[in-house]
């Protein structure tokens, strides 16, 4: 085969690179600039080389909210998936429920993120707040202004409440999508309720719940606007996560070089976790 | 060993999906139900199974009335037109998942799988996954399934309808051969007469809910009971006209073909059904008819050539062996076999019985 050599397509993939820089690569490479410098305002730059970086790394501070960080995501997958998954099992699979479950599931998906702090920041509020006041007058001393515990009992709750629906939409729609069949030949094997959860519903959600644990993951590893109106991080640092912290860095007090490298090593873990799950889900795909 | 319905009857609200349903299986037999889709082929099968109750009537098993019985009680396997498989296990964990509830010991099912697996040539993959598999032989894991624990009943939905031409056929060649020897009752669905043709065994012709006849699939194909079962078992469709007696003379109705026949029925108006290949661009057998032609389109296959044509008010199609080449528009003569035509009388009972 003589096939003439054509550049042209090149000249057709110009928009998006142009896009591309703008929305991504313009605005990295000034954080990775920042990264290597000490700046004075006025533009005034000094490097510094990896100095900023060796300081994240050693510090307590970022150990604390990287740990945090750690504990909340994996307190969060841990109640969200089973939970989810849970809901979706049980969801009506015909008739009218179906419109019904789906929408009531959609809606807090649908709310502003600091809408939905501000919702459970009055909400929990221990004395005229309805969760608050109700805990309160069973008998519970919960303040989640003053007291961690209540802090990271009412954080974990709203992101239940706001994300567990898009795990249950996830699920539900890979268990829609497995033939009736399966369920009939498991039937006729004499298999048991948690058989065919474990043998035939679970692998064949297996893209799907990937697609659920890695969304859920990034999402409340990079978690910011709902503690941040529902806590801002307090009482004290309780409820300082990763974000938060990093906001407080570069805009409180203003220490831009060391913001910056903490951003690109925040970036780094989240792309080097996202990697290393993912491989180790597909790994027994894409054979066929 | 026996299946038989009686009156089964099966309604989903208000619509009819199965009316009323008398059927007798025999043992050692393989039974085909052959109709086109929404027929009532796999919801009769569930029925058989014990999958779906029926609204009325009764199922009896070995002389028991089976009717409420849950199917996991009832010994039968089922194989789909979709390859359903276990995903996560192996071909041999997939191939010994029916026996594992029944508590036989491990060496026993070793072997038991190890021979099915050796008669669908799965011996080679044993270790694979499903989705590392074709689909012919995803579709043999599962007919593996079926076979290696010893049902009494083996219902077969359609299991070649989702396979490509060659290992359809492939298949189809084994598929009696795989029952010959098995105490047991073979049901199997399909769409395709050929595939009622090739596997023998019994027929019955399914249309809309209804089973229009049941028999030994030869006589079934050869004396269908009336115009409906001729119709279900014939593809390419049956070419079907009205027809004149008088005396020795018939003569169809919307044109002046007529011929000649000592069939000793009586005067009058009457239906016939000629199968496609009985009317060829050549003469065939000792008493052939001409009928001219106007084609509207030929297909070549090779080996075989379909022509629909027209001849007045008529639109038939003809099946002729080789490659008999025609153009769209063309005027030709053809020839009707008039000792295979079938004679239909006005309630579209069959009235020539040879």
């Amino acid at each position: 085969m003589n096939k003439t050599l054509n550049q042209k397509a090149w000249f057709f993939v110009i928009p998006v690179f142009v896009l591309v820089a703008f929305n991504a690569a313009v605005p990295l490479m000034t954080v990775v600039n920042y990264s290597f410098q000490e700046t004075f305002g006025s533009n005034v730059f000094a490097w510094e080389g990896t100095r900023w970086f060796k300081e994240i790394l050693h510090s307590e501070r970022f150990h604390a909210s990287l740990g945090r960080q750690v504990i909340f995501t994996f307190i969060i997958l841990l109640i969200q998936l089973p939970l989810g998954i849970g809901i979706a099992l049980t969801m009506p699979k015909k008739g009218w429920g179906v419109p019904v479950c789906l929408i009531l599931m959609s809606m807090p998906l649908l709310i502003p993120w600091n809408v939905v702090g501000a919702m459970w920041n009055i909400f929990a509020l221990p004395d005229i707040g309805f969760l608050g006041n109700s805990l309160n007058s069973i008998g519970f001393d919960y303040n989640f202004t003053q007291q961690s515990g209540d802090a990271w009992f009412t954080t974990i709750l709203m992101d239940v409440w706001h994300w567990t629906s898009l795990v249950v939409l996830l699920s539900y729609a890979g268990l829609n999508s497995i033939q009736p069949a399966y369920y009939q030949a498991a039937e006729i094997d004499g298999a048991s309720r948690w058989d065919i959860f474990r043998y035939i519903e679970l692998p064949k959600m297996k893209k799907v719940l990937t697609l659920a644990i890695l969304l859920r993951f990034m999402d409340s590893f990079m978690i910011y606007t709902e503690p941040f109106v529902l806590t801002g991080g307090g009482p004290g640092n309780a409820t300082n996560f990763l974000s938060l912290d990093l906001v407080k860095m570069a805009l409180g007090q203003f220490d831009l070089g060391p913001a910056a490298a903490m951003s690109l090593i925040y970036f780094l873990i989240v792309l080097l976790i996202c990697w290393i799950f993912y491989t180790i889900m597909m790994k027994d795909e894409g054979r066929a | 060993m026996s299946l038989e319905l009686k009156d089964v009857e099966k309604k989903v609200g208000i619509e009819t999906h199965i009316h009323s349903t008398n059927l007798k299986l025999e043992k050692n037999t393989i039974n085909v139900l052959l109709g086109s889709t929404l027929a009532g082929k796999t919801t009769l099968m569930q029925i058989m199974a014990g999958l779906d109750k029926p609204t009325t009537g009764e199922i009896w098993f070995n002389g028991e009335n089976v009717t409420g019985k849950e199917v996991q009680k009832r010994n039968c396997s089922m194989v789909y037109q979709q390859f359903i498989n276990y995903p996560n296990f192996t071909v041999f964990e997939n191939i010994a998942s029916p026996l594992k509830i029944t508590g036989i010991k491990t060496e026993e099912i070793k072997e038991r799988v190890g021979k099915v697996a050796e008669l669908l040539k799965l011996s080679a993959m044993l270790n694979k996954k499903p989705d590392e598999l074709s689909g012919g032989q995803q579709q043999r894991t599962a007919l593996a399934r079926a076979l290696v624990k010893d049902s009494d009943l083996i219902l077969l939905d359609e299991p070649l309808a989702n396979l490509d031409f060659k290992l359809r056929e492939e298949l189809r060649e084994e598929l009696p051969k795989l029952f010959e020897d098995r105490d047991c009752i073979v049901v199997y669905a399909t769409t395709e007469p050929q595939d009622a043709l090739m596997i023998g065994g019994n027929t019955a012709t399914l249309l809309e809910g209804k089973v229009v006849q049941y028999g030994k699939t030869l006589d079934v194909y050869s004396k269908p009971e009336n115009l409906i079962s001729a119709r279900v078992f014939s593809d390419p469709p049956m070419n079907i006209a009205e027809i004149n007696k008088s005396g020795e003379i018939f003569k169809i109705e919307d044109n002046n073909v007529e011929w000649k026949s000592n069939l000793k029925i009586k005067d009058g108006k009457y239906k016939i059904g000629i199968r496609p290949h009985n009317i060829t661009t050549y003469k065939e057998g000792n008493n052939s008819v001409e009928i001219n032609g106007k084609v509207l389109i030929s297909e070549l296959s090779g080996s075989e050539s379909l022509i629909h044509f027209t001849n007045g008010n008529l639109n038939w199609v003809s099946l002729s062996n080789g490659i008999q080449s025609k153009n769209i528009g063309e005027d030709t003569k053809l020839y009707m076999n008039i000792d295979e035509f079938l004679y239909f009388d006005q309630n579209n009972r069959l009235v020539n019985h040879g």
